[in-house]
């Protein structure tokens, strides 16, 4: 017999606690409170709210990636792109909303990497919900003291003669980074290249993915 | 609407203000010296927007360099490495 079927069923299986079996801490419960409020005032019904989180909940680094590979194969575009983020974008067919991102461009003199030491505002519309470390205080708080020491600790050596640039963004803006096209894609199609064009990389923690690993 | 105070390349200071409430300006860059690198646009006062009012006047935007030694004493790394920071006209001062 493989596998023995007469142990004792009084015993439950260990189990992972649900969300719910967790007490409901201040916030959650106040932000339920704003949720039922707004629905019930008419502000937003509720098919409104979740077609937003449905929209929010769609959005994926590929899209950015997709518009970073533009800006790899056609030098007008990325002008585009440095210009205005989000009609760039529109070209591509995705819609940003309406808060102005930026883009900063990884150059052999500079490498760019993005904080919020406030919050944690993200350019989500393009590369979907933050990572949970990005939202981490410890992120937050020594990215902008000891880059690249954080940046060694997510695998990235920038060297000496390169200048680490730290945005920090407090305000209107949200910020992508476009990391510079890896040596030996030569010729490569927009989609192979999307492939080695990662969220960590548009956050500036890492470099894009070396041709050889895809 | 007001016009803008600052063209790229000035060298400004942060003030050193510690007011209440809702505030964008990283405590750590208070008093610190840096330097206009681009003028952003106008936008609705999020110092105000965060209790419910209108924020206008809108408020220019300025994106200002400051180089990580200005900001952090003992600073460890090359002295080109930099910190851009989106800040608000009214916590910049001119310096000469």
């Amino acid at each position: 017999m493989s596998h023995d079927h007469d142990h004792d069923h009084h015993q439950p299986h260990p189990y992972q606690p649900d969300i719910e079996d967790k007490p409901f801490s201040e916030r959650m419960v106040m932000t339920q409170a704003i949720a039922e409020l707004i629905v019930e005032k008419g502000i937003v019904s509720a098919d409104e709210l979740r077609q937003q989180i449905e929209l929010m909940d769609s959005r994926e680094p590929g899209l950015g990636a997709k518009l970073v590979a533009r800006t790899w194969v056609d030098p007008d575009f990325k002008a585009r792109v440095l210009a205005d983020v989000n009609k760039a974008s529109a070209e591509l067919g995705i819609d940003t909303g309406d808060i102005p991102i930026m883009a900063i461009e990884n150059t052999e003199d500079v490498h760019n990497v993005v904080v919020c030491t406030l919050c944690s505002c993200y350019p989500r519309m393009l590369i979907g919900l933050p990572p949970d470390w990005y939202k981490s205080r410890a992120y937050r708080s020594r990215t902008v003291r000891e880059p690249r020491k954080v940046l060694e600790e997510f695998g990235t050596t920038i060297p000496d003669d390169v200048e680490v640039r730290v945005h920090d963004s407090t305000a209107d803006l949200r910020y992508i980074v476009l990391p510079a096209r890896p040596a030996g894609t030569e010729g490569w199609s927009e989609d192979k290249l999307a492939e080695l064009i990662t969220r960590d990389s548009m956050i500036g923690v890492s470099l894009a993915k070396s041709p050889n690993t895809i | 609407m007001s016009t803008k105070k600052f063209n790229p390349g000035d060298s400004v200071r942060v003030r050193e203000a510690y007011p209440p409430g809702h505030v964008r300006t990283p405590y750590f860059v208070r008093g610190c010296n840096g330097q206009i690198q681009q003028f952003v646009g106008s936008f609705a006062n999020p110092e105000e927007l965060a209790y419910g009012r209108d924020g206008k006047p809108e408020m220019q935007l300025y994106r200002v360099t400051f180089k990580q030694s200005d900001v952090w004493q003992g600073y460890q790394g090359p002295a080109a490495d930099t910190l851009v920071i989106d800040i608000y006209e009214h916590w910049l001062e001119p310096i000469s």
